[in-house]
């Protein structure tokens, strides 16, 4: 399989939907991921993350588009693919009488031949830098050590591509650096990683790219630096001439002025894509003080599910009222109208 | 209990008051009451329609079939699936419905109620629904007993609308105290072993081992009646050692006597005081036994799906297996000694000779007896092979098969391990018959014959296996319903004399239909038959899993 990174995408899924009965949970979901690439996966709750992952695993069958892992299809593939695969949910059941070192073994067979002396090497090491004890029966394991024996299982293993589902759910700071020390290591060695997850510390450590899934639709595909560019910042300026003008830029949200020693401060959130535009205004006025914060990675998704769910209504409205709808939520409310319109 | 109410309008800092341990017992009776209600009215209508059933049944039948009925139940077989013989003089249908009703109906009950207390205590811990609960005001000890005072609910309406159904379908004879005597007797049986239950709910970690334990007991209960009850018309001291004697001794309808319920009584209150001075030492969600450290690496044994299964059902299998095969066993040494009841018997009625063959030749009776058996090993096959679905809904599934391991290895592993399983558990029993048969000097029959005997059984048994693994591979929501082949042989084989008219057809979906009688040459056609549709049951579920969702919405 080492052969396949030339060119071919670990993943890649085209126009995915999946329904349970009457609700939908993939929606024309797209998604690609490199060869080599760390990505990281993000949504609320219920996006359809975990099916995404589950119909990657030949779990669950598709009902339209495609996905293939390495160029083949995952559920006619499925267990040629799971050679090169591993994975790790992000509530691990474990076999109760089974003591965590028995079920990371027993995981690591059934993935077939390979080199018992470096394995056992290996499994000591991961035990250790994971601190966990594998001779305790996994029915009373917490909710963190049985995260860790799937963990140590998934290191274990020689795979080119990992498929993680929120990994570090229930495991403390310390293990979640552990955690990420050794997903940097399986990217140095040229693996794929798909990481679901709601840890954003952790998608910005380790990410190169993320996807932002919502109602089982990507909604935002790029780098975290593409990502920011499309939010805002927050300004805070004291400046010497009345900054009404101000208030008349589009890219100027929420603006707050304050009489301040000499002059005025002026605080707003500004659309980075119009920032320019914006600092032009400010110098106009003539700055005594800046300050710029990029927004932190938190304030850009709670602005980024926010912002969804306000255009998704918007555009809703707009689409009723006839409008011209206009921005990505628009298309897919453009795009959910055709299809009911094509069900009647 | 209760904190004082503060006036109204008059904002009081509430002192913290401490409730006892039994704290919000009233509450969670509610809430099991809500949350059980279509499993109590389920469990209520079927033994209530039982008793009605069997009433108007055996009255239909007429007094010169009744006669010929306790005829039948003077016999060893009888007596094992009937009771100890009240009445048999003068057979009625009350008679009749106390006699042979009663070992059913505190095997039914029994069932129930075991699962009732584990069900509300140890799984209610084991899945940390507990945890949230009683993290609440609630006691420590409210759990069990809002399960023990919602058993004696349910156990109480059932007995008073049986006793009633009684008296209403029932003649002149059947009086209030006979009536109200057999459905509290029952009642009072049944909730021995519930609290047999709740005992080892505090033992054991798993509510299914829970279960497993109290189910080996119910059936020590059944066996020790039966025996005790085969070496004596009307009971022999070792049939009063089962809570079944406790309920069939107070002799309804023939010669009432209350005092035996007393025994059931005293039993409930012993086990409730062990029960809560176990849970009172222990752990929430801790057994007695510390948990012990284990292997850090796998045996080299432990390498695929098969090994794994294995692991999984060994335990079970040895229990069930070694449980009928020590039975059976004594059943073997008793073949000579029932062979002359027999023989006796046909002695003093010829029209014996028809049911039970030839003088001194027990086969009418151990037929029955591995019977019995063969649908307990049907029992076990339908439990085992519906842990599948337990691996799946727990997600264990899912982490095998993101392996490389494809699903017709994965679920062709878990059928393969039961099904060697279900012949093990068949075949051992049988030749145990044979080894006890040896021991006293009785060897009418071969090991071979008894070999054959086996071999004639395996293919209904596994015919179980596959209507549960069918179910599964394409219903997974309804694998439970791999219960109702097993209860219909049940009702078909206890009831189907009593119906006229049944159509022959209606036996051809009963496994246990094909088998033939003990010792009687196989139809090899037949036997080939019920093989292959037990095979294909099992690759039309392969069929199904490998097609669907999981883990299945």
């Amino acid at each position: 399989m080492t052969n396949t990174s030339s060119g071919v995408p670990a993943i890649e899924i085209a126009g995915l939907d999946k329904s349970f009965g009457a609700v939908k949970a993939l929606d024309g979901l797209d998604l690609t991921v490199p060869t080599g690439e760390v990505a990281g996966f993000l949504g609320p709750n219920g996006a359809g993350k975990s099916t995404t992952i589950r119909v990657l695993l030949g779990l669950l069958r598709s009902d339209a588009g495609t996905a293939r892992m390495f160029g083949r299809d995952v559920w006619r593939d499925a267990v040629e693919l799971h050679k090169h695969i591993t994975y790790v949910p992000g509530d691990v059941s474990l076999w109760p009488n089974l003591t965590g070192g028995e079920c990371i073994d027993y995981l690591t067979r059934l993935r077939g031949a390979a080199d018992k002396k470096a394995l056992r090497v290996r499994k000591a090491e991961l035990l250790e830098r994971f601190e966990l004890d594998p001779r305790k029966k996994a029915r009373t394991y917490s909710k963190g050590n049985r995260q860790k024996v799937a963990l140590v299982a998934a290191f274990l293993s020689d795979a080119e591509l990992y498929i993680l589902d929120e990994p570090t759910a229930g495991l403390d700071p310390l293990m979640e650096s552990v955690f990420t020390d050794y997903v940097r290591e399986a990217k140095a060695d040229g693996r794929s990683v798909l990481l679901s997850s709601h840890i954003l510390s952790e998608v910005e450590k380790v990410c190169d790219t993320v996807t932002i899934i919502r109602n089982g639709t990507a909604v935002e595909h790029g780098t975290l630096d593409e990502l920011r560019h499309l939010t805002r910042s927050n300004v805070t300026a004291v400046v010497g001439k009345d900054p009404a003008a101000l208030a008349g830029l589009r890219a100027v949200n929420d603006l707050q002025v304050k009489a301040h020693d000499g002059g005025t401060r002026v605080t707003f959130d500004a659309d980075n894509a119009g920032i320019a535009d914006v600092l032009d205004a400010v110098t106009a006025l003539g700055v005594h003080s800046i300050t710029v914060t990029p927004p932190s990675l938190e304030e850009l998704f709670m602005r980024h599910y926010g912002d969804v769910i306000e255009a998704d209504e918007a555009a809703a409205d707009d689409v009723a009222g006839d409008g011209a709808p206009s921005g990505r939520a628009a298309r897919k409310a453009a795009r959910q109208a055709a299809k009911k319109a094509g069900v009647r | 209990m209760s904190a004082v109410a503060p006036g109204r309008g008059a904002p009081t800092v509430a002192v913290p008051s401490f409730g006892s341990t039994l704290e919000g017992t009233g509450r969670l009776i509610r809430f099991i009451l809500r949350r059980d209600r279509a499993r109590i009215f389920w469990w209520t209508f079927s033994i209530v329609f039982f008793y009605a059933y069997f009433m108007v049944a055996l009255d239909a039948l007429g007094a010169e079939a009744l006669v010929g009925r306790a005829l039948l139940m003077e016999s060893p077989s009888g007596i094992v699936m009937g009771g100890p013989g009240y009445g048999l003089d003068a057979y009625t249908p009350e008679r009749a419905v106390a006699n042979e009703g009663i070992t059913w109906f505190v095997l039914a009950l029994g069932v129930m109620s075991v699962l009732h207390m584990v069900r509300h205590t140890r799984s209610e811990e084991e899945s940390g629904r507990s945890e949230l609960v009683r993290a609440n005001p609630v006691g420590r000890h409210a759990p069990a007993v809002a399960s023990v005072v919602t058993l004696v609910l349910v156990n109480a309406v059932i007995a008073v609308l049986s006793a009633m159904t009684l008296i209403g379908i029932g003649g002149e004879y059947v009086t209030f105290a006979d009536s109200f005597a057999i459905t509290s007797g029952v009642a009072c049986a049944s909730m021995v072993f519930g609290l047999v239950g709740l005992v080892f709910a505090q033992l054991t970690v798993s509510g299914r081992g829970a279960v497993g334990l109290g189910m080996v007991v119910l059936g020590l209960g059944f066996v020790v009646r039966a025996v005790g009850d085969v070496a004596e018309t009307g009971g022999s001291t070792l049939s009063w050692f089962s809570p079944f004697a406790w309920a069939q001794q107070m002799r309804p309808f023939v010669d009432l006597i209350w005092w035996p319920i007393l025994l059931s009584a005293g039993s409930i209150a012993i086990l409730l005081l062990v029960a809560s001075v176990l849970g009172s030492r222990r752990d929430f969600g801790g057994g007695l036994l510390p948990d012990r450290i284990g292997p850090a690496t796998a045996t080299a044994s432990l390498r695929g799906p098969i090994a794994l299964a294995w692991r999984q059902q060994r335990f079970a299998l040895l229990v069930v297996t070694a449980f009928f095969a020590a039975m059976w066993l004594g059943v073997g040494t008793m073949l000579p000694t029932i062979g002359e009841m027999v023989g006796s018997l046909i002695e003093s009625n010829p029209q014996f000779g028809a049911v039970f063959g030839d003088p001194g030749d027990p086969s009418g009776f151990l037929g029955l007896v591995m019977l019995e058996g063969v649908l307990f090993v049907g029992a076990y096959a339908i439990v085992m092979g519906a842990r599948p679905k337990a691996e799946e809904n727990a997600g264990r599934a899912e982490i095998a098969l993101a392996r490389p391991v494809s699903r017709t290895r994965w679920f062709g592993a878990h059928i393969l391990v039961t099904g060697i399983g279900v012949v093990i558990a068949v075949a051992v029993p049988i030749l145990a018959v044979w080894v006890g048969a040896v021991a006293v000097g009785f060897d009418r029959q071969s090991f071979g014959d008894y070999a054959l005997v086996a071999a004639t059984y395996v293919p209904s048994a596994l015919c179980y296996l596959g209507f549960t693994v069918a179910l599964y591979g394409w219903f997974p929501r309804a694998t439970g319903l791999g219960w109702l082949l097993l209860v219909y042989g049940f009702v078909i084989g206890l009831f189907g004399s009593l119906i006229q008219d049944l159509p022959e057809a209606a036996n051809y979906i009963n496994p246990i239909y094909w088998v033939p009688g003990v010792f009687e040459t196989p139809d090899l056609g037949e036997w080939l038959g019920v093989a292959v549709v037990a095979l294909g049951l099992c690759v039309l579920g392969m069929i199904g899993f490998r097609r669907r969702d999981i883990p299945a919405v």
